[in-house]
């Protein structure tokens, strides 16, 4: 999951230079967008007059979308020397490419956010690692729930069950080995050395199991 | 000389730790261990931008000291660097003569001087061993193969006897003989009854382990290791004998003695002793002598 932030009210104030259109994203499940910060923040901008139309749409991230829904505002956009885009870092490439010729802003940083949606955030994340190693880690995620994302079991900085990177977080091979104990199955540990495979959440086709 | 050798000759095998500068002026580095621990300790260990700080490189340190006759450990992490730079880096240890590794994970990037540097960790301490072994069998880790004879070294790894959660270390240290590793060197120690019992489980492995110690220099650097350093805890009676007598433990008496002491009781019970002396490598052939090695 993403969210996207406003950027500082200077910053875009600064970007948003003539005749400006706003499209906004109000984008998908996978995306948090702060929507009234961004409505209050464009209502100030509106201010000056300069802002000739904030379109809102959803899906601005599909080509073919993004092309239907603007049709209407046509006019407005090629009249404009300025198009700031609220919405995550893929919708404004999106929009960026589709009107190659003008100026085309980012308001918003992106940034991922722990867990899909439906999933209580920062409790069950997956770093969609392309191999799941959760059979072998008692069901507890070691790419998340590890600093280093360690596959091999835990490093020598945990201190007390914390993690060395933040004392506020259990050590996420403390959590693994304590649940195997648990579960008497302390020998599923007993792997041979792992090695994460960077390139398989990326191939297309799977020529293994 | 790989250290492996030694043990299998049965000696008990002295080394020393020595953190490279944060700059490449290597002279007083040098001269400190050709006075201190040039006859006196079997191997140096070169740290690897230790604590995650950004200093001179491992290698090229390992590499002066050799020229200079000692015999280094080259330190690598898995922090700085991918799969593709420690598989050269070893290749480039073992051109210099190099043969003595030790692995580690390593600290994160968050604990250091450029902390916002990114982390690597494509590999981990077993990965890197299991990676060597492959090396050594004439491969790289994808399995294409090298040119000429494969490298060969003695294989170190590290481990914490005194830990919180002593069992999840055990647990990985098996992980790592498993993978290769020939020989461990530990955290440091203060409380031999907990390294003894360590050692009565570590056993089983067959591996050789060397005890760790970090020469206690006052009561302040100690307290903060109990606070702050994992797999690290100094009892209240080492504490009170730092605090007793603040000229001695000033002049560095109270640390060397406390260490000897240290090595004197574990002796029986491992294979080795490796000092971390953290800059008081001065003190090193004092300890050595005072526990009778
Ligand atoms: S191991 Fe973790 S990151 Fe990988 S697929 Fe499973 S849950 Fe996701
Ligand atoms: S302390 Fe635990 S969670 Fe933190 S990096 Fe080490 S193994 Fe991972």
């Amino acid at each position: 999951m993403l969210i996207t932030q406003l950027k500082s009210k200077e910053t875009i104030e600064a970007l948003a230079k003539g005749k400006t259109v706003i499209i906004n994203c109000h984008g998908c499940k996978e995306v948090y967008f702060p929507e009234q910060e961004a409505a209050e923040l464009q209502k100030e901008l509106s201010v000056g007059g300069n802002v000739t139309e904030i379109i809102t749409r959803d899906y601005i991230c599909n080509p073919d979308n993004l092309r239907f829904q603007l049709k209407k505002f046509e006019d407005k956009i090629k009249d404009a020397d300025t198009v700031l885009v609220f919405s995550c870092g893929v919708g404004v490439q999106t929009v960026a490419a589709f009107l190659e010729d003008k100026k085309v802003f980012a308001c918003c940083d992106t940034c991922p956010l722990p867990g899909f949606q439906g999933v209580t955030p920062l409790e069950f994340d997956c770093g969609q690692c392309g191999e799941c190693y959760l059979n072998s880690t008692g069901g507890i995620c070691p790419i998340t729930a590890c600093s280093k994302s360690l596959v091999n079991g835990q490093c020598g900085g945990a201190k007390n069950g914390r993690c060395e990177v933040n004392k506020d977080m259990e050590c996420g091979w403390e959590r693994i080995y304590r649940k195997l104990e648990k579960l008497g199955r302390l020998d599923t540990l007993k792997y041979e050395a792992k090695v994460r495979d960077y390139a398989k959440p990326f191939k297309e086709s799977k020529d293994e199991g | 000389m790989m250290l492996t050798e030694l043990f299998q000759r049965g000696e008990f095998v002295v080394t020393a730790e020595v953190g490279p500068p944060k700059g490449y002026h290597i002279e007083h580095l040098l001269h400190e261990a050709e006075t201190y621990l040039k006859g006196h300790v079997h191997a140096v260990n070169v740290t690897d931008n230790q604590s995650s700080v950004m200093r001179l490189g491992s290698l090229a340190t390992c590499k002066a000291l050799k020229d200079k006759g000692l015999n280094p450990i080259f330190q690598m992490t898995c922090r700085d660097r991918n799969r593709i730079g420690l598989q050269s880096d070893i290749l480039s240890a073992a051109l210099f003569g190099i043969d003595n590794l030790l692995c580690l994970t390593g600290d994160h990037t968050t604990l250091g001087d450029n902390p916002q540097a990114k982390p690597v960790f494509d590999l981990d301490s077993v990965s890197l061993l299991h990676m060597l072994k492959k090396l050594e069998s004439g491969e790289d880790m994808a399995g294409n193969p090298l040119e000429g004879e494969p490298p060969k070294f003695a294989k170190g790894a590290v481990v914490s006897p005194c830990s919180d959660s002593v069992d999840v270390q055990l647990a990985k240290m098996e992980a790592k003989v498993r993978a290769g590793a020939e020989y461990f060197q530990t955290q440091a120690v203060y409380e031999p009854e907990k390294f003894i019992k360590f050692m009565e489980k570590a056993k089983q492995f067959g591996v050789p382990v060397q005890l760790g110690i970090v020469i206690p220099k006052n009561v302040g650097m100690v307290k903060y290791m109990n606070a702050n350093v994992a797999g690290i805890s100094v009892p209240d009676s080492m504490i009170a004998e730092l605090q007793a007598d603040k000229e001695k433990t000033k002049a560095g008496i109270t640390g060397v003695e406390i260490s000897a002491r240290l090595i004197k009781e574990c002796k029986p019970y491992c294979q080795g002793v490796h000092i971390m002396a953290l800059g008081w490598e001065s003190k090193i052939p004092d300890i050595l002598a005072k526990a009778g090695l």
